[in-house]
């Protein structure tokens, strides 16, 4: 009991640390390969302390699912967070929801945050509302397909089952069917953390945006709390990739030396992870929003195929 | 131990719905009584009811008993086993918050509409929904079958001045009539192998018919529940009956009477007869798959609340289709354990259905007893003179998106769970079938999900749309009360289902001979776990309490923050032109739109838009928009088919010359035939 909550700080400490950090590599990575020079890694981390220490707006028209909106997105991605293996193979809460209870979490948080965009009653917040769920309902079968070939090779749907299958056969990920599924899911995870080709996170052209349509009219602390709670997921997300997939240098216990070892791997794996995003966010242009279903056909046709291929190989 | 009263509570239940069928026609000239009688009874019969189906879990063993009636074949023969006990309990939850709900429902029904008769159909549809679950005789089956299709009928074409409502009750009652005459058939088919009409002597030829005649069996009997359940493709007279019916009447539909298309397939598929072939199993489990994807496809694209829930029950209906054809594979091919869990999954899906789908529609119909329409486009803003009613709605629309840590999610956990299992259980083709009816599980669920942040979004939140919703009281207090005991069974089943679960032992045990609900807990009592070692787990009270853990500091944090700047309200943000109103709003139908895009090879979407202006087209004085899609099974098939029953009966008609000589003959030449065949055996 003890030991789970203790684990269960540090790992959450390490998810609300690591986060921001994440999406201020992926920005500076992507300035520098544009040849800007961008803002220094730490800039999300000014952002938060400036959003928290301002004050906020609240739209007239909304209701009590405004205001409750942030909350539920956030700690539905740092519950999601806890579940997921970050530096070693056994999560703190893996045993009470595996990759099922992670992806419904974070649509409970998505579930809200789209409710938040009617609840203003502006027309931004429906479209961005309309456009979000569409396109989280058709990544979904893809996303489950992936999962599902991952899945059967560990026999689990828990993640730290997943993660300790992988470590015992770390080489796994040259089969096929692996393969396959991570490209499956790679182009899932663009598209649920709304990167280019699909979403642009640094937009406010009324055409394009998808999320930040969505959150037009949040400001200061729950602003905050809402890119809080979009970076944990995105690095929930990114971590799931890496450490189903690429398990190498995950600890299988929680001393000092091996949590040690256990980060300096996992950062690593989220800096190579970060630079594939970059390189896609530089090379693609965003795609217009109805060219977005047959990206995530592909996705599943992919995700079908590493199914297959696992009784094939 | 057979000390405990199950039957005398059962029979008290029962004596309570007939009584109060009658006291509520006796009582037509005073409607405040009737009313009150109506609501009351229900209510009492609800109670025994639940209480009987707890007494007969607590006991454990099948209660059975029967008064022959003195008309050969047919008997009062019951069965109050572990299956009829589920489905009754399931009943009575939704009897109880209906019959609450209703004493203030009805009241503006009083001196306006026949509320004796009201009471009159209700009590009988509770009744004989009562009786098709605990039948064990044919007859007496198909009698409370039929029964309950009547009364519905009564209650679907309770505001019968409507052109629209009589069309859908005449759907409504034709299918009914295709689905008897099917069990009709069926039935003749098992009475012939087992040579009698109770359910036991099916039960006992069940292992010993023929694989054509079981076929044959199975068929017959599939269409008749898949069309009471709404099964796509027999589902065209649900989305048409529901909505047009009372809305306490609507949640009763929708939460339960079409289980009882459930509750047949249960009863005979595991049961009567005998062990099913694989491919009966594969046609159940590709229809659910049909059912699930198209029923939530369809319910994007309504406006209306009501049919928008209508489509919501072909959806789950079909969610509850997978997880009993993945149980008929698994038992085929020899995994009873993932059998028993699959059907667990049905079962509990079932029950969760039947409660949110119930507090949806009650939703919907304090919505409607509010504002005076269905139509979304016109509601709006609701959540402000509507609290607790928006609160009710939310947590249903949460379950029956299959959202953590709700029911909807648990019983959708273990519907993935036995699919997952699927692939490595079964080999051939039929093994890719089920990873692929995992993902479309999953497009249904986030579709779910889209279509309820709509529904709930649009119904609920921001400006009112129309002149309806402007206006608008909270529902009376009954009403209220219904509600919240709907919303705690959502809430209290999804987190306390480790508690719940041993109810299905009994279940399975009687349909698959094998109880699983031990090796389903894992983790010191509230961990849900999949049976193998280091299978998949879920808990969702930690869910719930690791959600609440989590938000404490969180909220502390914001406090502290917000305490320092005052928070102000300000006016949305309306691109710089005076006052944002309600014609800036996302509609229901814009909010669909690009689903209705990117699926357009199945809606056949069709547009119209006219616009009249003076001087230059950019300044449109009026715009007329108007937009719909093709409804394909109807077109498609429908169509066609009521085309070829008609030239059939054109053709018919030329041997009906209306001369009575000519009926003579026919009369004497089928006598000669029948007499010709008779005598040959």
């Amino acid at each position: 009991m003890t030991e789970t909550l203790a684990k269960s700080g540090f790992q959450l400490l390490l998810l609300l640390l690591v986060a921001p950090l994440v999406s201020g590599v992926i920005r500076t990575l992507k300035a520098r390969l544009q040849t800007r020079r961008g803002p220094d890694i730490l800039q999300p981390y000014r952002d938060l302390v400036k959003l928290l220490r301002k004050g906020m707006v609240i739209p007239d028209t909304a209701s009590w699912i405004f205001p409750a909106a942030p909350y539920v997105v956030f700690v539905t991605a740092a519950l999601v967070g806890l579940m997921t293996p970050m530096t070693a193979t056994d999560a703190p809460l893996s045993l009470f929801g595996g990759v099922l209870a992670v992806v419904y979490l974070l649509a409970l948080g998505r579930f809200f945050l789209a409710l938040s965009g009617l609840d203003t009653g502006s027309s931004f917040g429906g479209l961005g509302s309309s456009r979000e769920m569409t396109i989280s309902a058709i990544a979904e079968p893809a996303m489950m397909l992936a999962i599902f070939a991952v899945a059967l090779g560990a026999n689990s749907t828990n993640l730290s089952e997943m993660a300790r299958s992988a470590v015992s056969q770390s080489w796994r990920f040259l089969a096929p069917s692996q393969m396959l599924a991570f490209a499956a899911l790679f182009i899932v995870v663009i598209a649920e953390t709304g990167r280019i080709p699909v979403d642009n996170p640094a937009t406010h052209l009324e055409l394009t945006m998808i999320h930040e349509a969505m959150i037009l009219e949040y400001s200061g602390p729950y602003l905050a709390l809402i890119e809080w709670g979009a970076s944990i997921k995105q690095l929930v997300l990114m971590t799931l990739l890496v450490n189903t997939f690429f398990p190498f240098g995950l600890s299988s216990g929680w001393s000092v030396s091996e949590l040690g070892a256990g980060l300096f791997f996992y950062l690593l794996k989220l800096l190579l992870l970060s630079c594939c995003i970059v390189l896609v966010e530089t090379t693609n242009a965003k795609m217009r929003l109805f060219r977005v279903p047959e990206l995530l056909a592909v996705a599943f046709i992919l995700g079908a195929l590493a199914l297959i291929s696992t009784f094939l190989f | 131990m057979n000390t405990l009263p199950v039957g005398e509570t059962f029979a008290l239940g029962i004596a309570a719905y007939t009584a109060g069928a009658f006291a509520c026609l006796a009582s037509w000239r005073k409607p405040a009584l009737a009313r009150r009688l109506c609501c009351g009874m229900a209510l009492a019969g609800g109670v025994l009811e639940g209480l009987a189906a707890l007494l007969g879990a607590l006991q454990g063993t099948p209660v059975r008993w029967r008064i022959s009636s003195g008309v050969p074949l047919f008997a009062y023969s019951f069965n109050y086993d572990a299956l009829a006990g589920f489905f009754n309990l399931t009943l009575a939850v939704l009897a109880v918050a209906i019959a609450i709900y209703s004493f203030g429902y009805l009241k503006e029904f009083e001196n306006k509409r026949n509320i004796s008769l009201f009471g009159f159909f209700y009590h009988i549809l509770l009744l004989a929904l009562t009786v098709v679950f605990t039948a064990a005789n044919a007859f007496l089956f198909l009698i409370a079958w039929e029964v309950t299709a009547l009364a519905a009928y009564g209650l679907v074409t309770f505001y019968h001045e409507d052109g629209e409502t009589r069309q859908a009750g005449l759907l409504y009652i034709i299918m009914a009539h295709i689905d008897a005459g099917c069990l009709l058939l069926g039935f003749a088919l098992l009475t012939q192998a087992g040579g009698s009409v109770e359910f036991a002597s099916f039960r006992a030829a069940g292992p010993h018919l023929s694989n054509s005649r079981q076929a044959a069996a199975f068929v017959l009997f599939f269409l008749a529940f898949s069309i009471k359940a709404g099964v796509i493709p027999f589902h065209v007279w649900l989305p048409a009956a529901h909505p047009v019916a009372p809305s306490n009447i609507s949640a009763l539909l929708s939460g339960i009477v079409i289980k009882t298309g459930i509750y047949g397939m249960a009863r005979f598929f595991f049961d009567a007869l005998g062990v099913l072939p694989a491919w009966a199993g594969v046609v159940v489990l590709i229809l659910g798959v049909a059912s699930a994807v198209l029923g939530v496809l369809y319910a994007l694209m309504e406006h209306d609340l009501k049919r928008l829930l209508a489509y919501h029950s072909i959806e789950n209906i079909g969610i509850i289709l997978m997880g009993l054809g993945a149980a008929l594979i698994f038992r085929v091919v020899g995994h009873p354990q993932l059998a028993a869990i699959a059907l667990i999954a049905a079962m509990f899906h079932t029950l969760n259905h039947a409660i949110f789908k119930c507090l949806l529609f009650l939703g919907a119909g304090s919505v409607l007893h509010s504002t005076g329409t269905r139509n979304m486009e016109k509601l709006g803003g609701l959540i402000r003179p509507m609290p607790v009613t928006a609160f009710c709605f939310l947590i249903g629309a949460v379950a029956i998106s299959g959202l953590p840590p709700l029911n909807g999610f648990v019983s959708e956990w273990l519907t993935y769970q036995s699919l997952l299992a699927g692939f490595g259980a079964t080999a051939g083709v039929t093994r890719i079938l089920f990873p692929i009816a995992g993902s479309m599980l999953a497009l249904t669920g986030a579709l779910a999900a889209a279509c309820f942040v709509k529904a709930f979004g649009i119904t609920f939140l921001a400006l009112p749309r129309g002149a309806e919703s402007r206006h608008v009281r909270e529902a009376p207090r009954s009403m209220l009360i219904g509600m919240g005991w709907l919303t705690m069974a959502c809430i209290g089943l999804g987190l306390g289902v480790t508690w719940f679960l041993p109810v299905f032992d009994s279940l399975t045990g009687q349909l698959l001979g094998l109880r699983v609900g031990a090796n389903l807990i894992a983790g010191s009592g509230f961990v849900l776990s999949v049976g193998t070692p280091h299978g998949g787990t879920v808990s969702t009270a930690i869910i719930g309490l690791g959600l609440l853990v989590l938000l404490a500091p969180t909220v502390l944090l914001i406090a502290i923050r917000a305490r320092r700047f005052a928070r102000r309200h300000g006016p949305t943000w309306d691109c710089g032109l005076p006052g944002l109103s309600a014609e800036n709003e996302y509609t229901a139908t814009a909010f669909s739109k690009p689903l209705r895009m990117i699926f357009s090879a199945l809606y056949q979407p069709r547009r119209e838009i006219q616009a009249l202006f003076d001087v230059s087209p950019y300044y449109p004085k009026e715009i007329h928009f108007e937009s719909e899609i093709e409804p394909a099974f109807e077109k498609r098939l429908y169509n066609p088919l009521q085309n070829l029953i008609l030239w059939i009966s054109t053709r018919m008609r030329a041997i009906q010359a209306g001369s009575i000589h000519a009926y003579l003959a026919y009369i004497f030449i089928t006598l000669v035939v029948l007499l010709l065949l008779v005598s040959r055996q």
